[in-house]
């Protein structure tokens, strides 16, 4: 119950708290994807923020790391090849659709946008058909 | 650089947040999506957490005349729902299912340096990259949403 419930939802507390105060401080989405793709390209040439970000990110990753076992580990391991095609897909996908879990799945359904709402629609069912063809067509252990 | 500080622990804690929530564990990613198979609905969750949290806060913070540290806030105005909203999310959407890394769980997770995490996000940043660059001269980044 408290693991399948509570923690979860106090997980997303920290992570609605987090886009809150990004938008309290620098009137910024929290949309992670375009975060890191405006690293790669930004015509703002904001790069400070966003090097911030993701330095906070791997940060956090090493106090989850060092503190909440197992917390990192990865389990449902792919092929390499399907890793790289996921990649590319998620690198891809979120680039053409504008946007992410974060940006769309939080922010966006936070703020009632429709076109947020769709997106996360297409993701969700899209993922959805993607384990379902992985678990029934191709026998990949779930 | 002191102006980036705390973008630096909101990263922190939104990280902290997907640690704690199960986001950067793939197995609980690909079992929530396995709705027709062994359904893991907890990370379900994470979402209701995180939009019930955002969606209250957001609305005080937008009533300020501006952010704190920057002249204007930059909310996404796009309202058009077309191929590309849709396509591109199908595609992150199956990407997703297969790696059960979505951007923020995978940075995240580098640090355990599993290298499989470095594949994912290495090919994750190619096809960005590739995407800015065939796109460059007529993309405007101006009504970005994420």
């Amino acid at each position: 119950m408290l693991e399948n419930f509570a923690v979860p939802l106090l997980g997303g507390a920290l992570i609605g708290a987090a886009a809150t105060l990004l938008l309290l401080f620098y009137g910024k989405i929290f949309g992670v994807s375009g975060i890191i793709g405006g690293l790669i390209k930004s015509e703002s040439r904001d790069y400070g923020w966003r090097v911030a970000i993701i330095s906070g990110f791997l940060t956090g990753g090493f106090i989850l790391y060092a503190t909440i076992p197992g917390v990192l580990t990865n389990t449902a391991v792919r092929p390499t090849i399907m890793t790289v095609i996921a990649g590319l897909l998620v690198g891809y996908g979120t680039s053409l659709g504008s946007g992410c879990t974060s940006g769309h799945g939080i922010c966006g359904l936070s703020r009632f946008s429709l076109r947020s709402l769709i997106a996360v629609l297409a993701f969700m069912g899209a993922g959805v058909i993607s384990v379902a063809v992985q678990r029934f067509v191709f026998g990949v252990q779930i | 650089m002191k102006k980036n500080v705390p973008a630096f622990i909101f990263g922190i804690i939104f990280a902290l947040g997907l640690g704690i929530a199960g986001m950067t564990q793939p197995q609980k990613v690909v079992g929530f999506l396995d709705i027709f198979g062994n359904w893991n609905p907890s990370l379900m969750w994470v979402m209701v957490g995180a939009i019930l949290v955002h969606s209250l806060t957001y609305r005080l913070v937008i009533k300020r005349r501006a952010p704190l540290l920057a002249p204007v806030f930059q909310i996404p105005t796009q309202k058009d729902i077309d191929n590309k909203l849709v396509g591109g999310a199908i595609l992150f959407g199956v990407g997703w299912g297969i790696a059960g890394f979505c951007p923020a769980p995978a940075i995240t997770a580098l640090v355990a340096l599993d290298p499989n995490t470095f594949v994912f996000v290495g090919s994750m940043m190619l096809a960005m990259a590739a995407f800015r660059i065939l796109k460059a001269p007529a993309h405007k980044v101006t009504t970005h949403a994420n």
